[in-house]
């Protein structure tokens, strides 16, 4: 029994990881119907960032609070030089230039701090806290932070101006031209925010799996399939799809096969919730006219 | 001097051109209406005055050149456009549609009191501040449509087509408080309509469009009595 | 097709049949790999390109043909030209199987389904259960082919000329299907499956069979590269695979089938052209390839040709006299 409990909690701070990273790729699919793939890859950069700001001396959340306006801006630098000019291509065409984007990261990232894993600091402190003993205490630490960055961003776009004007312009770009609100920069800005989210999400999750330029990839593939299993367009759906694969994953991995088969069988479990339900557990159902 | 001049518009959908010079003017303080049938370039019109298609031409408001700037920019001169279709924020609530309106605004208390004044212009909207938008009927949501165009506190507000889908004793509402807005807020208009005869009454004067052409223009009282014209181009 | 057209194919053919004599043995190599690729990317293209459904899973189809060579050429000592349609018939079976499920999936999660599909083969190939079959991870050796009949050419060569042959068989039969009905109604379903299905194309077996026609295709071409490399191991077979060949598609042109020979050309020789610009980070470079494609040319390489194409006929329209 407290076997399982620690899988389900451990389930739930990766699982919190996931969550960050699908609302990520939520805010930007919701503004531009595209799937960030390099999302991932952005996060692992900005966590190297951090690697090199701590290494360098520099306390802990201090480094975090850097690191997370050095994603901020790395997003919005991303859409307006990277990704405005593809804007009005093909939408496979614009899924090959996030690909060119994650692979020049992931090589750039090898060649500058090498494909060494080097080891992240965790904030937290090593003894239990409250005294459970379930799960660790960076892990505690880590669905904290989750939660609390998750508790801003909600709080920023449900009732901040700025937040408002964001979502009227991933909702409806030309209306939202008609009231003022300058399109292309609430794109930029969101992805900016995603970004910084992301950076978040490579800090909580480095400590656990350690550092280097491939440590995003599965998780990438977690989040993605998190972001559509709570509905892709569905912003608290994908905070809940996070958080159901991130158990879900770690009772595969404990109970059911050993840990090299359950990203299979995650996926296919994930997938077959998909067959039955297309849209995700609360995407909306698009009704087209015909 | 008219606040907004017209001169030469052409606009194009790709390589389709639409407009094929498209002359007119509008007055401070009127209500000024553009007819024509279904396809004549009305709504293309309006959307080039926003510079929401590609435009070649003069656009002259307040005296300065607007033609060759974007959209945003335009809105902040003060034109509000209630588009075709009414471009609601579905997922949105009433409230937040309202206060979109007001977005490049400063003057945060003003932005309180006219979003109490459009409430009391439209109360059906009070009632339902909080629902999302998409909800409501179709005459709701015109209401909304206009009422964020005028939470702007724009100088020229342009309409697309506001009596589409209305019955109509809504349209006489909507119309007869488009009215009161031009009179006591000095706000000029600048109506797309199909429906002619109900446009004919709003309005003090009218051009009528044809395949991206004015063809005829004048007071609404000159074109209401004449009887040829009525028949040949208004169809009553 | 135009004369100007056949002429040029005849011309595109005999410089084909000339390379492997005129370049080195390795290079010889690299061309045989790029028709390999070509096969693929025509069998991709067929359905993401003419039937708009995304696949980023390939890469297990192809594993799958190149295992069904390696096992049959191994264990079996079956000849290396049988292998060719058995690869075929196993990938058609596995794709259309696939295909069925997938139908309810659009879009990204049918992306995600396929995804899934190109991560977990590799795992399961390594699985410890069949490992007698597929070698495990150190996977299977295979010999090369000798050319038949006493030719006086490499194996190398031989190889490069079977590959090419295949190459022929299965574009005339690919271009055959897409210009034919069912190449069409592919065509509707992806550009409006509702009006497709009120015309009455019956689009649940249209979208299933081209599954399984692309999977085949990608299946016969694992097989060959198989063949080619002599070795199959399941890490060679990742999802990066999957991605290249999505990669390849869209950069050689949707929708085309010269694209697939573009594409191919480009994931063949790219990688190694970033190699020598950049020792540091190869992976970089290629990366600012792809992007730099993705702005000239959006369409592809195939796209950008028929744009390109299409200004000069219309010029050359306009400059006639009497014209508009």
């Amino acid at each position: 029994m407290e076997g399982f409990l620690h899988q389900v909690l451990a389930g739930l701070a990766t699982g919190g990881i996931y969550a960050s990273l699908a609302l990520a790729l939520v805010m930007i699919y919701q503004a531009t119907h595209l799937v960030n793939f390099a999302q991932g890859e952005m996060a692992m950069f900005c966590t190297y960032i951090a690697w090199s700001l701590t290494n360098a001396g520099v306390p802990y959340w201090i480094a975090f609070l850097l690191t997370v306006v050095f994603a901020f801006i790395l997003g919005v630098v991303i859409e307006r030089v990277i990704i405005r000019p593809v804007e009005n291509a093909p939408v496979l065409s614009v899924v090959v230039v996030f690909i060119g984007l994650l692979v020049i990261l992931n090589s750039v990232a090898g060649w500058i701090y090498t494909y060494t894993i080097k080891t992240f600091p965790s904030p937290f402190p090593e003894q239990p806290i409250l005294g459970i003993r379930y799960v660790s205490p960076h892990e505690f630490g880590a669905i904290g932070v989750t939660l609390v960055v998750l508790a801003l961003l909600y709080a920023f776009f449900r009732f901040t101006p700025l937040g408002l004007a964001m979502r009227a312009a991933a909702q409806n770009p030309d209306s939202s031209r008609l009231v003022g609100i300058r399109v292309g920069w609430m794109l930029a800005l969101g992805w900016g925010l995603a970004a910084a989210v992301g950076s978040v999400a490579g800090m909580m999750v480095a400590p656990i799996v350690f550092l280097d330029p491939n440590m995003m990839s599965g998780i990438l593939l977690y989040a993605f399939a998190a972001a559509l299993v709570g509905g892709v367009d569905n912003p608290a759906g994908a905070v809940f799809g996070g958080f159901l694969v991130g158990v879900l994953e770690n009772v595969v991995g404990a109970y059911v096969v050993g840990p090299d088969l359950k990203l299979s069988v995650a996926l296919v479990l994930i997938i077959a919730v998909l067959v039955i339900k297309p849209t995700g557990f609360f995407g909306r159902v698009h009704v087209t006219r015909v | 001097m008219a606040l907004l001049e017209v001169s030469g518009l052409h606009a194009s959908y790709g390589l389709t051109r639409v407009l094929h010079g498209i002359d007119f003017s509008l007055d401070q303080g009127a209500i000024t209406t553009l007819l024509g049938a279904n396809g004549a370039g009305k709504t293309t019109t309006l959307r080039a005055l926003c510079a929401m298609v590609k435009t070649e031409g003069r656009i002259t408001f307040d005296g300065a050149r607007i033609d060759g700037r974007a959209t945003e920019d335009i809105v902040r001169l003060g034109i509000g456009h209630v588009p075709d279709g009414r471009g609601t924020f579905v997922h949105l609530t009433t409230e937040e549609n309202l206060r979109l309106g007001a977005y490049v605004r400063k003057d945060k208390s003003a932005v309180e009191a006219d979003l109490e004044r459009m409430y009391g212009y439209f109360p059906r909207l009070k009632e339902r501040r909080g629902q999302q938008a998409g909800t409501l009927s179709g005459g709701e949501q015109q209401m909304l449509a206009v009422s964020r165009a005028l939470m702007l506190r724009p100088r020229l507000l342009l309409l697309d087509e506001p009596s589409f889908g209305l019955a109509p004793l809504i349209v006489r509402e909507l119309f007869g408080i488009l009215r009161t807005v031009n009179e006591r807020e000095k706000v000029s208009m600048l109506v797309v309509e199909q429906n002619a005869s109900m446009a004919l009454d709003l309005a003090d004067h009218a051009y009528l469009i044809e395949t991206g052409r004015v063809v005829l223009s004048g007071t609404s009282q000159k074109i209401k009595s004449d009887d040829a014209v009525r028949r040949s181009y208004l169809g009553y | 097709m135009s004369k100007r057209a056949v002429i040029g194919l005849v011309l595109l053919l005999a410089l084909a049949c000339a390379l492997p004599f005129v370049v080195s043995s390795y290079r010889t190599f690299q061309l045989t790999l790029a028709l390999v690729y070509s096969i693929t990317l025509l069998g991709l293209n067929m359905l993401t390109g003419y039937n708009g459904q995304i696949s980023l899973g390939h890469g297990a189809f192809y594993a799958i043909g190149a295992y069904c060579a390696a096992i049959l050429m191994d264990k079996y000592g079956v000849p290396y030209w049988a292998t060719i349609p058995v690869a075929g018939v196993v990938c058609l079976l596995v794709g259309f199987l696939f295909g069925l499920p997938a139908l309810r999936l659009e879009g990204l999660y049918l992306a995600l389904a396929t995804f899934a599909l190109g991560v977990s083969l590799p795992q399961l190939i390594k699985y410890k259960g069949i490992d007698n079959w597929t070698g495990g991870v150190q996977g299977i050796v295979i010999t090369k082919p000798d050319p038949p009949f006493g030719l006086p050419i490499s194996q190398d060569q031989w190889l490069y000329f079977f590959c090419l042959a295949v190459v022929i068989v299965m574009f005339v039969l690919g271009r055959n299907l897409l210009r034919g009905r069912i190449g069409r109604a592919m065509v509707a379903i992806r550009d409006n499956h509702i009006a497709a299905e009120a015309m009455g194309v019956n689009s649940a077996m249209v979208k299933s069979l081209t599954f399984g026609v692309s999977a085949m295709y990608t299946g016969i071409s694992g097989a060959l590269g198989a063949i080619a490399i002599q070795f199959v191991a399941p890490d060679s077979f990742n999802v990066f695979l999957s991605i290249t060949f999505l990669v390849g598609i869209v950069i050689g042109g949707l929708a085309s089938i010269s694209g697939a020979l573009y594409g191919a050309l480009f994931i063949q020789f790219v990688p190694n052209i970033a190699d020598d610009l950049s020792k540091a980070a190869p992976w970089a470079v290629f990366g600012m390839f792809l992007i730099g494609f993705m702005y000239l040319m959006p369409m592809g390489v195939a796209g950008a040709i028929r744009m390109g194409l299409a200004r000069i006929a219309r010029r050359a329209q306009n400059s006639r006299p009497g014209a508009a």
